[in-house]
């Protein structure tokens, strides 16, 4: 992959603070005639152009919508540039992909990048011509000279410009003049998708590669008390057993089947540690009563114990989730004494790496790092689990070998999306319109549980997430920080899932007791344009306007069906949804869902339209089906039939509106998520008038 | 172990394994055709799905021993000379986000358009609901094989 980090050519320059790239220099007196003014681009002399994507491909489209942002700045024609992923570097920045900031966080760097290598190639055609700059132009991989008409190929101007000092400030293109940005550009990596030839980290393959499984504690927290592998080692073709850490057993064998049928015949005393009772019920109580303890204000304007009028209040309950991507966990590692390589389906490569190199005691920059495609992502493979398993294993054999997870292995040992509790209350004027929110929220911190958040501090991420766009005259929104034993992780919209799921059904029951329609409820609430916090109501008012326009929302639908709404704001971007369902045999039928995002720019609405739909089904999977349990210590679901993604029949048609704008980009893999769950069970409330304040949906 | 003779996309491999070794590992370890993917281990997801005979199985829940001298088609093998209808279908309407279920969907759509050229929403959904796509891609396979149906079978 990414032979980058290995190009001695190069010198670094990071800016401080953005972690952005500004530019390398060939030393002078170089021979070389490749084009490389930053980490991002390599153009050669015949005339190859190469974008590099320093974030992982897992669905969302990066490896084309990177490059587009690019390409854009550089003028040249799309079909002429090729794409190379970058691995673990220390030329990009954080290359974290997560937070649906791949194209937030990226868009000036690459912008820039592009526009740098533009303006020397212009530069080096000026000089060849001996004419201004003024007479030349960029244009379609080649610079024009406007008084001949003649002009230079990028590839023919690569030995030249290479040797041009990098601009540090080049003008940036206009959105009206964008060619490239905005169109619906066919994703670089489909082709290899329909075909089978797409490698994921699965398919990775090294010349005598082994295969391992791991034996993990079933209960959270547990050790290996002994074991005894007598009966493995029987099975043909395993070659080692060993305990990896404190809890794990590794089997290595030849192939797959080898090693899952020695970790069958494998016997393990578990040493079952102090989480051996721990159970669901337990930890549903425990939230309820740290409701009333210590909570910290993340929000708060007025005060609502002033407000007077008619009381309501509710509670809401949420379970842990687990991403389940198709994809089981795998990581191929090769470790060679002072160095190891492995090849990840990871959302952090750097993590992988200094994890890595931690456990096997060597120097982080002694670790390489490569990304593989992701059959999914969803926040798991924020994780580095895989990764540092497959290095131990590798050191423990002394050869090539990849760690795979099963289906059990992953829906056992995730790290799942926290349960919550939220109590919820307001005060309705005599108009019945709503004067005063407060929202608590009670959820264990994901951040604060990896270590990540100072001792007596509160998860800013929660804060962040905790998004709140109502700007009520008397409102509180604050959250008690609990603990619990299971392992907590990032997953597709994180903590704004749990707090929109009660906010914006709250908000309908708000509305059915007041007498008002609910989207009306929201467009009062939003009626004036102002911030509040990092949001604007006049954005969050056009995707609820947006949404409903195109569903026609007030209007008669088929005898039968009912529609939903919820809004929310997350990841610096703004969703609405609107759910039609019917109701057969109790179960809600799911007929089209309308989803309005405001994001920004769009960079390739195709892509952009792909991530809503898909966001919407798997939404609407954990809003139906989404259930970890924990009993005796463990959890209970193991595979596709007690944890049951949306499948075909279940799934409705879903239509993707988003508003033109030319605001920077923002996120849009998670957004479209947290209003689903809300809006489906408003329209469940509108076809029954029963009110659903737990998830799933379907238990 | 034993030897088993498999005829897979039209040539035959001798292979050396146990006889209850999934299909799905055989192909992926000793054949090297990466291209069907693992998913479940349960038949629940249809990941792995293949055609013996034409019709559409589950690799990772068939022993070897079962399709011993039958015919095997994987995503490798599916169309002779480049690409199915199916998968042109599924490039036009752009079907795959991160892509790992997508040979499984397509080798299930391809044995279902082999048995009903013409299939009605209904019996799309009644066959392809055994294939799990977690990136949500469903209303676009649908549409792909009302594309690809009756083009070219």
């Amino acid at each position: 992959m990414s032979p980058l980090s290995r190009r001695d050519f190069l010198t670094v320059g990071v800016a401080a603070g953005a972690g952005l790239v500004i530019g390398f220099y060939l030393p002078h007196g170089a021979s070389r005639k490749e084009f490389s003014p930053n980490a991002y681009l390599r153009i050669t002399p015949d005339g190859k152009i190469m974008i590099v994507v320093a974030r992982t491909e897992m669905g969302q489209g990066v490896r084309t919508s990177l490059p587009m942002i690019l390409a854009e700045e550089l003028e040249v024609d799309w079909k002429q540039i090729s794409i190379e992923q970058a691995g673990a570097s220390t030329l990009f920045g954080d290359q974290t992909t997560g937070g649906s900031a791949s194209v937030k966080s990226t868009w000036d760097p690459m912008r820039k990048a592009g526009a740098s290598a533009r303006e020397m190639l212009i530069t080096a055609a000026a000089l060849e011509w001996g004419v201004p700059r003024s007479a030349c132009k960029a244009q379609n991989g080649s610079v024009w000279h406007s008084g001949t008409g003649t002009s230079l190929s990028y590839g023919a101007l690569a030995g030249r410009a290479a040797a041009l000092p990098v601009p540090t400030d080049p003008p940036l293109k206009q959105a009206k003049d964008y060619k490239i940005v905005g169109q619906r550009i066919a994703r670089i990596d489909t082709p290899a998708k329909v075909t089978g030839t797409a490698q994921f980290g699965i398919d990775f393959r090294l010349p005598g590669m082994k295969y391992a499984v791991l034996a993990r504690c079933p209960v959270i927290g547990g050790k290996v008390a002994s074991f005894d592998d007598k009966d493995s080692r029987t099975i043909s073709g395993v070659s080692y057993v060993g305990k990896i850490g404190d809890s794990a057993v590794a089997v290595v064998a030849d192939s797959v089947w080898g090693a899952m049928e020695g970790r069958r015949t494998l016997n393990i005393t578990w040493d079952e540690g102090p989480n051996k009772d721990l159970n669901s019920a337990a930890i549903y109580e425990s939230l309820k009563k740290d409701a009333s303890g210590k909570a910290a204000v993340l929000y708060s304007a007025g005060d609502v114990s002033k407000a007077s009028g008619r009381r309501i209040e509710a509670s809401y309950q949420l379970p842990f989730m687990a991403h389940a991507a198709m994809e089981p966990g795998n990581t191929s590692a090769h470790f060679q004494g002072t160095k190891c390589e492995l090849w990840s389906p990871t959302q952090v490569p750097q993590d992988v790496r200094d994890s890595v190199a931690t456990a096997l005691g060597l120097d982080s920059d002694q670790v390489k790092v490569n990304v593989t495609l992701l059959g999914g992502g969803f926040g798991r493979r924020l994780e580095h689990d895989y990764g540092v398993e497959a290095a131990l294993v590798s050191k423990a054999i002394n050869g090539p070998v990849q760690v795979l997870w099963t289906r059990e292995d992953d829906m056992r040992n995730s790290t799942y999306r926290p349960a919550s509790y939220h109590r919820l209350s307001a005060v309705l004027d005599g108009s019945g319109w709503p004067v005063a929110f407060s929202h608590r929220i009670v959820m264990p911190s994901i951040n604060a549980q990896k270590g990540l958040v100072p001792a007596g501090e509160v998860d800013s991420e929660v804060k962040d997430e905790a998004s709140f766009t109502y700007p009520f005259p008397n409102a509180v929104i604050d959250y008690v920080q609990t603990e619990t034993p299971v392992p907590l992780g990032w997953m597709r919209s994180v903590n704004a899932l749990q707090v929109a799921f009660a906010q914006e059904s709250f908000l309908d029951e708000l509305a059915i007791a007041g007498g008002k329609d609910p989207l009306a409820l929201r467009l009062h609430l939003l009626a004036r344009d102002e911030t509040i916090g990092p949001w604007s109501t006049a954005r969050m008012r056009a995707v609820l306007q947006l949404a409903a326009e195109k569903a026609e929302w007030g209007k008669p639908l088929a005898s039968g069906h009912y529609h939903g709404i919820a809004g929310f704001a997350c990841f610096s971007s703004y969703a609405a949804q609107i759910v039609e369902i019917s109701m057969e045999n109790d179960r809600p039928r799911i007929h089209r869902v309308v989803s309005a995002v405001d994001c920004g720019q769009v960079v390739n609405p195709a892509i952009l339209e792909q991530q809503i739909q898909g966001g919407v089904v798997f939404a609407m999977g954990n809003a139906l089906h989404a259930q970890i349990t924990i009993d005796k210590g463990r959890v209970v679901q193991g595979n596709f039939d007690d944890y049951a993604p949306l499948r075909m029949n279940e799934a409705p048609v879903v239509e993707p509106h988003y508003v033109e704008s030319t605001e920077s980009p923002t996120g849009i893999g998670e957004p479209p998520i947290p209003p689903v769950a809300p809006a489906l069970c408003n329209a469940i409330y509108a076809a029954t008038k029963k009110r659903i304040r737990a998830l799933p949906v379907l238990t | 172990m034993a030897d088993i003779i498999l005829h897979v996309n039209g040539s035959e491999k001798k292979i050396d394994v146990s006889p209850d070794t999934p299909l799905l590992w055989v192909l992926r370890d000793t054949l090297q055709l990466t291209g069907t993917k693992f998913g479940c281990g349960a038949g629940l997801c249809g990941a792995c799905t293949v055609h013996v005979e034409g019709g559409a199985i589950r690799s990772c829940s068939t022993p070897v021993s079962q399709v011993a001298g039958k015919n095997i088609t994987t995503i490798e093998g599916l169309a002779a000379n480049g690409l199915h209808p199916l998968q042109q279908a599924w490039i036009a309407e752009e079907v795959p986000q991160c892509g790992y279920c997508q040979a499984g969907q397509i080798m299930a759509a391809a044995a279902l358009l082999a048995k009903t050229p013409q299939p009605s929403d209904d019996q799309i959904t009644q066959f392809m609901s055994g294939n799990l796509c977690r990136c949500g891609t469903y209303d676009r396979i649908r549409k792909a094989i009302h594309r690809a149906a009756g083009r070219g079978q």
